[in-house]
């Protein structure tokens, strides 16, 4: 996705494998089981992670968990600062989240915006009971007061740094890696 | 066109004139991205915050209730503040020119204009003097590009690809901006159209459109995927332009029977307002092969889609 020098590999097919069946553990042992519970996965690449999830817990639990869609685009908070604007999907989200348990899916957790516009677009599809939020990579720098629920791993990075996460139902390949910014 | 071939293309256009400059990607990102605006209009809460502090003026110098309502209707639910700037109470009556109240616009800052004028050319002489987006709204004879975007639109979501479909667009072509932006369009997107009229409004230079035209609407039938009725304007009639309404309801009117002979299951679309018993028979508009709801609907979407594109919403690669 984002250009940069490779620097490191931060996580590996099977760690990816593992951290997803992990989070799918504490996400049915957080809420006691699955009662209430749909996924949310926000585009692109929190999609194939909630679809991962979803069918981990079919695996376990038997229960195979409603799986909604999110387009965040018309919520950004930074539509003339930036030159190249991300083209707008559609949402969908054919079911009521009112009185749910929304589990939020992404990729990398990083300043927090993206989080902040799906939970914005979220309240405006219904009124969930709550939401909790599940990440594949917390890499810190956060610019608002939000934290994950489930974490696939803490990765310290600097700002001057990319973290790009590869899943092989988009990309080429499966990993995470670190790159350095190319100027 | 694969998605990825839309989504490599940036949106750098500030005005919407006319479907003549447009390339046939620019035209598939719209309805590409007319698509998830749609499923927000689905919703009970039909709110964005989007385009929340930006303005709109609609400055309609033509009677329109329908498409100053649905432009109206596609900004706020973007989130944007919309001025109306109604003509008839308004310094225009006092003969301020066109330039001046626009440029009165421009000082309060005003982020986008929607015109509608019956000059032909007015839109995009403001777009040339003005710092704030244009978007024509239909001016004069010359172009209503949203209404040729929005049928295009309806006609995607019943097939996908334009692609060996043929249309027929019946009616006053002479006079119709409908026709003529829809013509241009549909030709970029790969379909065949053929302009059907009586020859005093269908004259022999609207072949400068390159596509094909015919007197007989009979003949044309056969093998139509979509069918659409413009409005017959009846003060055509007092000019001399066709003999008597009976008759051209007799020749060009769209009824149930007329619709059975292309053999395929076409819709019938119509810009509307509607003649019912003139161009289109009562049966027919309310009948299942009518979209002509859907385009009203549609209109909503397609506007929100430009007007988010038009104000920022360019396109690119999922910035990181």
């Amino acid at each position: 996705m984002s250009k940069g020098i490779p620097k490191n590999r931060i996580m590996d097919a099977d760690g990816i494998r593992r951290a997803i069946t992990r989070i799918s553990h504490e996400i049915v042992e957080k809420n006691k089981g699955t009662e209430n519970l749909v996924l949310i996965g926000i585009r692109t690449r929190g999609v194939p992670l909630a679809e991962r999830i979803q069918a981990r817990i079919l695996e376990f639990e038997k229960v195979k968990l409603p799986l909604g869609i999110l387009d965040i685009t018309l919520y950004r908070d930074d539509l003339s600062m930036i030159d190249v604007q991300p083209v707008v999907h559609e949402t969908k989200v054919p079911f009521s989240i009112e009185g749910k348990t929304v589990i939020l899916v992404d990729d990398v957790l990083f300043t927090g915006r993206t989080a902040r516009a799906a939970l914005d677009a979220l309240i405006d599809l219904g009124r969930p009971q709550r939401i909790q939020l599940a990440v594949l990579i917390d890499r810190g720098h956060r610019e608002l007061p939000i934290r994950a629920d489930y974490v696939g791993k803490n990765v310290p990075t600097s700002r001057r740094e990319i973290v790009s996460v590869c899943l092989s139902e988009i990309d080429n390949s499966e990993e995470v890696l670190l790159l350095e910014k190319a100027d | 066109m694969s998605k990825k071939e839309v989504r490599a293309l940036s949106w750098k256009r500030k005005d919407l004139l006319d479907l003549d400059d447009l390339s046939a990607q620019e035209i598939e990102l719209i309805l590409q991205c007319a698509l998830p605006m749609k499923e927000v209009l689905s919703r009970p809460l039909k709110k964005l915050p989007t385009l929340r502090g930006k303005s709109i003026a609609l400055m309609f110098y033509e009677n329109s209730t329908r498409t100053r309502t649905s432009f109206e209707i596609a900004g706020k639910i973007l989130g944007a503040d919309i001025t109306n700037f109604s003509v008839a109470q308004s310094s225009v009556y006092k003969g301020e020119s066109l330039l001046d109240t626009a440029k009165t616009l421009q000082a309060m800052n005003i982020d986008l204009v929607i015109i509608r004028h019956a000059s032909s050319g007015a839109s995009e002489f403001l777009a040339k003097q003005l710092r704030a987006g244009v978007i024509n709204g239909g001016d004069g004879q010359h172009a209503h590009p949203t209404q040729a975007l929005l049928d295009f639109f309806t006609m995607k979501e019943r097939w996908g690809d334009f692609r060996g479909k043929k249309i027929l667009i019946v009616g006053d072509i002479l006079h119709s901006r409908v026709a003529r932006s829809n013509a241009l369009g549909l030709k970029k997107l790969g379909a065949e159209v053929v302009l059907i009229g009586p020859p005093t409004l269908l004259p022999p230079e609207m072949s400068y459109l390159g596509v094909r035209t015919s007197y007989n609407l009979d003949r044309e039938l056969p093998g139509a995927d979509a069918v659409m009725a413009l409005r017959l304007q009846l003060e055509r009639q007092q000019s001399g332009l066709f003999p008597s309404l009976r008759e051209y309801n007799r020749l060009y009117g769209l009824t149930k029977e007329r619709i059975a002979k292309t053999g395929k299951d076409t819709i019938v679309l119509h810009p509307g307002p509607l003649n019912r018993g003139v161009e289109i028979s009562s049966d027919l508009a309310d009948s299942v092969q009518s979209v002509i709801e859907e385009q009203v609907t549609n209109g909503v979407a397609v506007r929100m889609a430009l007007i988010y594109l038009l104000m920022g919403g360019g396109t690119g690669n999922v910035v990181a």
